[in-house]
């Protein structure tokens, strides 16, 4: 199990891995936003943590049709799934790797980035704490999405048809828990359901993602 | 087959009968509302297909968990002939939905919990039929297609709740319900129940010709694919 | 006959057509698609007896 989650990470960090593309993206998509919105820095500061929740979700998006898909295409899911490492551990060690290389970067950039959307300082904490807690829960949601369009013909589009509307009650929690705290209210309740979501996503999705794998290689 | 095939021309008789009665004491012979006005004619079209639109979704999770557990053919082409019916019934309520606001609440759209929930169904139906749409394998599609099923239920569960929590609504709440008290006053139930009725029986006829087509077209396949071998 | 709709006219009408077209569309598609598979399904069961 180790040794796969090793594996998982040099392959995403390799050059051409995925990893630092879809931390790219993100800055990208949150540098764009000035540009379409206008450089007010008082809607900017009102629009951030959105903008920040939407540019988390779409560079982890970016990176998730690669999560099964290489691994299929050269039969080295076949391999795996032989192994006495049961299925649905398999999907929650790789979504756990896409967490590490995707979501984690995003939550350390976040802040920096906040800093261009002009976002009050003493709400990076929360900013932080909602990706940090919300991330897996995209990870996980992603790759039971990836387990069921890996192989299926146009199968990156479609997992974002899919995907992005399960990605709805993440999104809000996360985005009101960050814009709660820069709007002065009290930002709890929504953290703590972001929290719930993404333990609950981290406790059901492998289950489901590995249906869908056993279907692809059944 | 041949028993949905005895079974089609009643039920499909009694969806045209209902819909016509219903349909012309709605918008005929029924009184205006005090605050409403005519606009809530609007309510015999938009209220069963809104309706009819969350529960085709139930059905097709049920028909879905009966095809994993039971790998009953006909149960996965069920799901699969519903979700486009679902879709055009969904989009239908949005769009006289949104008329109905146009004029009650002065906007086309806004951002509450029921209308937002209903979209997000919209988008599910189309993804879960291009998700059919793009396995060759049957049996595959029907397994892959029964899990998103299943996970977009359990989703849209979440999805209601998070949309309360994130916009206070000014949809107003059931229209219909068993305890009397708060409904809807007579004149404007009996048309309405009678449309209700009609549309969930014009859906069990278009689920039957779908179905049929469904199953006529695997039949299709097999046949075709006797021939080449 | 008609009833006064006055100035709800358009969104009456309006909603109740385009429910109605929508849902008289996927009504005759389906019966569409049900005639073309049958046919389909007749034209390959003869053939396959004729032979």
């Amino acid at each position: 199990m180790k040794a796969l989650l090793i594996r998982e990470l040099r392959l995403a960090l390799r050059s051409g891995g995925g990893a630092g593309l879809g931390l790219a993206f993100f800055l990208i998509v949150v540098i764009l936003v000035p540009f379409g919105v206008g450089p007010d820095p008082k809607i900017l500061a009102q629009i951030a943590p959105g903008t920040l929740w939407i540019g988390a979700l779409l560079a982890c998006l970016l990176s998730l049709d690669r999560l099964f898909q290489t691994d299929s295409e050269d039969g080295t899911l076949d391999i795996l799934a032989l192994s006495p490492l049961p299925l649905e551990m398999l999907v929650a060690v790789k979504a756990f790797a896409h967490w590490l290389t995707t979501g984690l970067p995003l939550v350390i950039a976040a802040p920096v980035l906040a800093i261009t959307l002009s976002l009050p300082t003493e709400t990076y904490i929360w900013l932080i704490a909602s990706l940090a807690l919300g991330t897996p829960a995209l990870s996980f949601i992603g790759a039971a999405g990836a387990a069921i369009t890996v192989g299926v013909r146009r199968g990156g589009l479609l997992l974002s048809l899919l995907v992005l509307p399960l990605y709805i009650p993440t999104l809000i929690f996360g985005a009101k828990a960050a814009a709660l705290a820069s709007g002065g209210g009290d930002p709890m309740p929504a953290l703590m359901l972001v929290a719930g979501l993404s333990l609950f996503t981290v406790a059901l999705t492998p289950f489901a993602a590995a249906a869908a794998l056993r279907s692809h290689l059944g | 087959m041949r028993l949905s095939g005895r079974v089609l021309p009643y039920v499909s008789v009694i969806a045209v009968v209902l819909l016509a009665v219903g349909l012309i004491w709605g918008f005929f012979f029924t009184p205006d509302d005090f605050r409403q006005g005519a606009s809530v004619k609007i309510i015999y079209v938009h209220v069963p297909l809104a309706f009819l639109a969350i529960n085709i979704y139930f059905m097709m999770f049920v028909t879905s968990l009966i095809w994993l557990i039971r790998r009953h053919h006909v149960s996965a082409l069920a799901a699969k002939a519903a979700a486009p019916i679902g879709a055009v019934f969904t989009l239908a309520a949005l769009i006289s939905g949104a008329l109905w606001g146009s004029t009650t609440w002065g906007t086309y759209w806004q951002w509450d919990p029921t209308l937002t929930s209903f979209l997000i169904m919209f988008i599910f139906y189309i993804g879960y039929s291009a998700l059919w749409g793009a396995v060759d394998e049957p049996d595959k599609a029907a397994d892959l297609t029964s899990i998103l099923c299943l996970i977009g239920s359990v989703f849209a569960v979440l999805s209601r709740y998070a949309v309360n929590f994130w916009s206070q609504g000014i949809h107003q709440g059931a229209s219909l319900s068993l305890d009397k008290e708060e409904n809807v006053s007579d004149v404007f139930w009996l048309p309405l129940v009678t449309v209700m009725a009609g549309v969930f029986f014009l859906f069990l006829t278009l689920l039957l010709i779908r179905t049929r087509t469904e199953i006529r077209n695997r039949r299709i396949t097999a046949l075709q694919a006797r021939e080449i071998s | 006959m008609m009833p006064e709709l006055g100035r709800y006219a358009f969104s009456v009408l309006g909603s109740w057509g385009s429910s109605i077209g929508l849902v008289l569309m996927i009504t005759l598609i389906s019966i569409y698609r049900a005639k073309a598979s049958k046919a389909a399904l007749e034209a390959l069961e003869k053939n396959r007896k004729g032979k």
